[in-house]
């Protein structure tokens, strides 16, 4: 080893000052993009998934629920494009709790940044996977011979809006991933969240023909109200309540969940 | 607060951290002059990596209160992050992505400009002599490269305070060597390095102050000669040239010394432990009274394993298993 180059390198005459909290975040994203550029086949989740999510709910309901195939894709393609970003959110949870086995996170706890930007930083880098997600399935539902009545501004709109909430639902996971110790745990847990959450809603059916206890809980279902807010943006029809309850769903759990991930991540031992 | 004006880099008053019932780390207080290598020596699961993330600001503590390069541990962790730097035990790197793409990230992440960033990226990635493997994933590098990407990393916006976790655990004697340069240079160019070892040669070749630690508790402190004569403990050896003149002098030497001498036949040697040197002299003139030809002798300095011995009543490497939670 060169010891005058390293003398050299060692002594730094200016300390940069601080990095903004935006600028932070999105250095955590850039890494992320990285890795997924080393590891392409992290991209799996929000690519293969979704497709085989859409084929086989049109294919296998199509013909019982709405009589043909065509009709019910476009009643349930909004309900799966929820379901599908829905359950990808998970994975958010299981890299997060990857990561922090490995000594890196300590490093970037023990910098002087804003704390929260790791977390914000790899979240912003979800949005981008859930929105490819969106993209897929919205394409191979054209390809099908899904309509949206609404245009292409519709669809945006509804894309848009399932983005924000799966953002907000993300911070759920985040905290999980923090607290629980062994990903098998994890993976468990979120399934057992998740898989009640997106069937007991209004992606496939309509609620009026479930029994009056279940439509109880479908009608409280935070995914109900994405899943009915994207239908009517993407078909044109007013969905200004449920975008309502949307906002306010989403706040909340981005304070609550937000809030307790930040305070597991400071105080992790 | 002037924080420049303290002459310490640590200071940690009665720090304990207790995970459920056991306190891994119980009531340690020391202090760390500034631009010192402090080398803080134990065996697996003695508190170490406890210590040091606590210091680190990852941990807080259960009691006790601390002071790093003058700001408050509890009240003051931002200012502390500012001036510290922390490689821990295992890679404090991405692993999934490239050396050089690593040091980029941690450059901007502590606020360098992209350009300012990969500048220094490609400095560092020079001075530690990594610039072949400045494109490849770092799980790919080997121990020594590991190491020295995690130094670099660290050293990015050259810290005031450097923690290493046992920089050296599982390296070649020739990789070592180089983590060892690279220490000395901080060290030479003022930065203070808190180190943990479990070697005592490590402590022995780097740190100016060390301490020692056992099961959460600082057993001894001091420098490595202080620790060293603190036992006071030194060897004389003497070989024979034949086992009769060995005898003879085993019976000579009875009664003699406070601690008895010991014998190895194979080797036909004498080994007295004394805390008086002048005692050897006598030792050595009484053979000469018996007509009992020496072959060779020799003072022998204690190790630092037999400080450790001295102080814990049992050998340093004797404890635990790896990664119990230290």
């Amino acid at each position: 080893m060169e010891n005058n180059s390293l003398e050299k390198s060692i002594k730094l005459e200016k300390r940069p000052p601080k990095a903004s909290p935006m600028s932070a975040a999105l250095t955590f994203a850039w890494r992320a993009l990285l890795r997924i550029r080393y590891v392409p086949e992290q991209l799996f989740d929000v690519t293969v998934f979704p497709i085989i999510f859409l084929l086989m709910f049109t294919y296998l309901f199509g013909g019982a629920i709405s009589g043909s195939t065509g009709e019910y894709l476009d009643f349930v393609l909004p309900g799966i494009l929820v379901m599908t970003v829905a359950m990808i959110t998970m994975y958010t949870g299981l890299d997060l709790n990857k990561d922090i086995e490995k000594g890196v996170f300590d490093r970037f706890r023990s910098l002087p940044i804003w704390q929260p930007a790791v977390l914000v930083g790899a979240l912003l880098v979800d949005v981008v996977r859930y929105s490819l997600a969106a993209t897929i399935m919205i394409t191979l539902g054209y390809i099908l011979g899904f309509r949206a009545e609404a245009g292409f501004s519709g669809i945006v709109l509804a894309v848009l809006v399932i983005l924000f909430f799966s953002f907000s639902l993300s911070w759920i996971w985040t905290m999980l991933g923090i607290v629980v110790r062994s990903e098998k745990a994890l993976m468990a847990i979120s399934m057992m969240l998740l898989f009640p959450l997106t069937f007991l809603s209004s992606v496939f059916v309509d609620p009026s023909t479930m029994p009056n206890w279940l439509q109880h809980f479908v009608d409280i279902n935070p995914i109900t109200f994405v899943v009915d807010a994207s239908r009517g943006l993407i078909h044109g029809y007013d969905v200004t309540s449920e975008l309502l309850i949307i906002t306010y769903i989403s706040v909340g759990l981005i304070a609550v969940f937000g809030t307790l991930t930040m305070y597991f991540f400071r105080n992790k031992n | 607060m002037d924080h420049s004006n303290t002459s310490y880099a640590v200071e940690a008053d009665h720090l304990v951290k207790a995970f459920g019932k056991e306190r891994a780390v119980d009531g340690i207080s020391l202090k760390v002059p500034k631009g010192v290598v402090y080398g803080f020596l134990g065996p697996n699961g003695a508190g170490k990596t406890t210590m040091i993330r606590m210091l680190a600001t990852l941990l807080k503590p259960t009691e006790g209160q601390a002071k790093v390069m003058g700001y408050d541990l509890a009240k003051e962790a931002d200012e502390v992050r500012q001036s510290i730097s922390l490689t821990g035990q295992f890679a404090s790197v991405d692993e999934e992505i490239s050396g050089r793409e690593n040091l980029i990230f941690i450059g901007r992440l502590v606020g360098f400009s992209r350009k300012e960033a990969k500048q220094r990226a490609d400095e560092l990635l020079a001075a530690f002599n990594l610039e072949d493997a400045a494109k490849r994933q770092v799980k790919k590098y080997s121990g020594g490269m590991r190491r020295r990407i995690d130094i670099a990393a660290s050293i990015i916006t050259s810290p005031e305070l450097l923690f290493l976790d046992e920089p050296t655990t599982g390296l070649d004697p020739r990789s070592r060597n180089e983590v060892w340069t690279v220490i000395r240079a901080l060290v030479k160019n003022g930065t203070t390095v808190f180190l943990t070892t479990q070697y005592l040669e490590e402590a022995d070749q780097l740190a100016d102050l060390i301490g020692v630690i056992d099961r959460g508790v600082l057993i001894a402190e001091g420098t490595s000669a202080e620790l060293k004569s603190s036992i006071g403990v030194r060897s004389l050896i003497i070989e024979f040239e034949d086992e009769r003149d060995l005898n003879k002098a085993e019976s000579i030497f009875e009664g003699m010394f406070t601690q008895t001498p010991e014998v190895d036949r194979g080797r036909l040697s004498i080994s007295v432990t004394m805390k008086d040197q002048s005692k050897a002299a006598k030792a050595i003139g009484e053979l000469a009274n018996h007509q009992i030809a020496v072959k060779d002798f020799s003072m022998q300095q204690p190790s630092l394993d037999d400080v450790f011995l001295t102080i814990t009543g049992k050998p340093a490497k004797e404890k635990g298993g790896e990664a119990n939670g230290e």
